[in-house]
């Protein structure tokens, strides 16, 4: 009897240990670097940073502010100061252009915890049958909107559990930790993937961000594809791999365009056959060039 | 067949939909009656300077903590889940750590959405709330003592508080200095109460809406409005005429009836009477 499949073996044995886990220690270290720029204030006393994701100051000259909260303030019908107004155009068109979904993979603090409840699903062989559509998440945007507008206040940050993570780090918890476990037991035990693959409204709105981001995840070399499928065990949103994967006899071109794609890059990690490579959005040609959304654009030759 | 099969699919995809669409709804009213009841703030919480009504703040700030960051004096805190105060939003307590009343309003200038109003450029035109004077029985100087603690480190000493005078009933010969203040002035800064020497502060900065009566629309002082026109503008009182014998005259809301020399009352007549009557026609019996 063949051994149990495990998810990265093959490229383990392939790649190397470094190889088959770059991408994630990166988006780790893009994780915990911000978070430690925050606390590097409040902790050591360096201000290279102040406030936290919701609306922050670099180096005292940058306004930074979440557009998704930046939309809930105009909803309730309050016109923000100009701070707010420039820190929200930059955040946007930073995703817009690197995808909007890298927010949630490389930034959000909350992927730690969803992450980490995944592993340990993993470990501990849970599965359930509790299914929540892909779709729930433009529900909940557009619940937080609704909300917002009625109550007159920024309702969803009275629970969100993303900002209330960041602010409780940097500020002081209260009961928030009770909502960031509710979240990491929901992963773990009600349903796959539930918070950051289904409801999060903010991976909705950031969904729509980067819709036509330019950094995108290919899989250029498609042909070599051996079908382990270990890729679609990885990601995050597995939905998003197959017709950038399996598109070729239908003419679909290898980039992955679904913008519920995190750019994770824990896909280019796994495949033992290189597939996958970070590229941009216009190398789409559908015809099966090994280079096609290459980001270098260098050239190889056919053997 | 295919017809069937479409039509089982259209039909699962209508069915997962709606499932969706409820369980968020019923989550969203959920989150719309906790919003809107944490739009009660306590009435110790007070919002930094500037802070825009309590119903467009909590659409206008996004939590970011940044007015907290640059207050110098960490009077501003971050509420936390579990708190009464709105997650998330910056408010201090007076009695703790009250407002410093920096001149360049550093909160207000971090602010990014204009939650704290830019407005507000000079700090004494902040209002974060109303200093009153909620326990006049334990407050030392309506007991006649000479506290005066609250007034001493009022920042808008003497016009937001100040001392009137008033008789001491109890001990007959000294003087009460009671303090008094005056919306007008006051910032709600919170220093009153903070400094007040009691176990539990006499003086307390409540939300304006607690703090404060209205007086009614329509309503005009006579007295103002006679300063005003420099006179006043309802007419004179006409002047009183009375029927009366000679010799006598009548002083009206002062002495009664005066008689004039010759014209003495008689000397069995009583100060009063039951009968107001008589007491109206003293000195006139008998004529």
């Amino acid at each position: 009897m063949a051994r149990e499949h495990v998810i990265g073996l093959e490229a383990l044995e392939a790649k190397g240990w470094w190889k088959t886990h770059k991408w994630l220690l990166l988006r780790r270290a893009s994780q915990l670097s911000i978070l430690a720029l925050f606390l590097l204030g409040p902790w050591a006393g360096i201000w290279l940073i102040k406030g936290n994701l919701s609306s922050s100051l670099l180096l005292d000259t940058v306004p930074m502010t979440d557009p998704y909260l930046f939309v809930q303030t105009l909803v309730t019908g309050h016109l923000p100061e100009t701070a707010a107004v420039l820190g929200a155009v930059i955040i946007a068109v930073f995703y817009m252009v690197i995808g909007g979904r890298v927010y949630c993979a490389w930034v959000c603090p909350v992927n730690l915890v969803t992450d980490a409840a995944q592993w340990l699903r993993d470990r501990l062989g849970i599965s359930t049958a509790t299914r929540l559509s892909h779709n729930a998440r433009y529900w909940m945007l557009g619940m937080t909107l609704v909300v917002a507008m009625v109550t007159g206040g920024v309702a969803w940050e009275m629970i969100n559990p993303v900002s209330m993570l960041h602010r409780g780090l940097i500020f002081g918890f209260g009961l928030a930790w009770a909502v960031i476990l509710a979240i990491f037991l929901l992963d773990l035990l009600v349903s796959k993937r539930a918070w950051c693959g289904h409801l999060c409204p903010m991976g909705a709105f950031y969904n729509l961000l980067g819709r036509a981001s330019l950094v995108r995840v290919t899989a250029a070399q498609r042909a070599d594809c051996n079908d382990c499928m270990d890729c679609y065990a990885v990601c995050p949103e597995p939905q998003v791999i197959r017709p950038a994967l399996k598109g070729a006899e239908h003419n679909i071109g290898p980039v992955i365009l679904d913008a519920n794609c995190t750019n994770c890059g824990r896909c280019i990690d796994v495949c033992s056959k290189d597939v996958f490579r970070f590229g941009v959005r216009s190398n789409n040609s559908s015809i099966n060039s090994p280079n096609a959304g290459s980001l270098s654009g260098k050239t190889e030759v056919l053997s | 067949m295919s017809n069937t099969t479409t039509n089982a699919a259209r039909r699962r995809f209508l069915v997962d939909m709606a499932r969706t669409a409820t369980g968020v709804a019923l989550f969203g009213v959920g989150l719309g009656f906790y919003a809107r009841q944490s739009t009660a703030l306590p009435a110790e919480a007070l919002r930094p300077p500037g802070a825009l009504p309590e119903e467009q703040f909590l659409g206008a700030c996004v939590r970011c903590g940044l007015c907290v960051r640059d207050c110098p004096f960490d009077t501003l805190k971050l509420s936390e889940l579990g708190d009464a105060v709105a997650t998330g939003t910056p408010y201090f307590t007076a009695r703790d750590v009250p407002c410093e009343m920096c001149d360049d309003i550093p909160c207000v200038v971090a602010c990014p959405t204009g939650a704290l109003d830019h407005g507000l450029t000079d700090i004494d035109d902040a209002r974060m709330g109303v200093a009153v004077l909620v326990d006049q029985e334990n407050c030392l100087n309506f007991l006649g003592l000479r506290c005066d603690v609250c007034y001493r480190v009022c920042p808008v000493i003497d016009k937001a508080i100040t001392l009137d005078l008033q008789h001491n009933k109890r001990s007959g010969h000294h003087a009460l200095f009671i303090p008094v203040v005056h919306s007008e002035h006051c910032t709600g800064c919170g220093k009153c109460e903070k400094s007040c020497v009691l176990p539990e502060a006499a003086i307390k900065v409540l939300p304006t809406r607690l703090a404060r009566g209205e007086a009614a629309e329509h309503y005009r002082l006579g007295w103002e409005e006679k300063r005003k026109a420099g006179e006043s503008l309802v007419p004179p009182d006409r002047e009183r005429q009375f029927n009366l014998p000679e010799g006598v005259r009548y002083d009206y809301q002062g002495e009664g009836v005066i008689f004039e020399q010759g014209a003495a009352p008689t000397p069995e007549a009583t100060p009063f009477d039951d009968d107001p009557l008589k007491t109206l026609n003293r000195g006139l019996e008998g004529r």
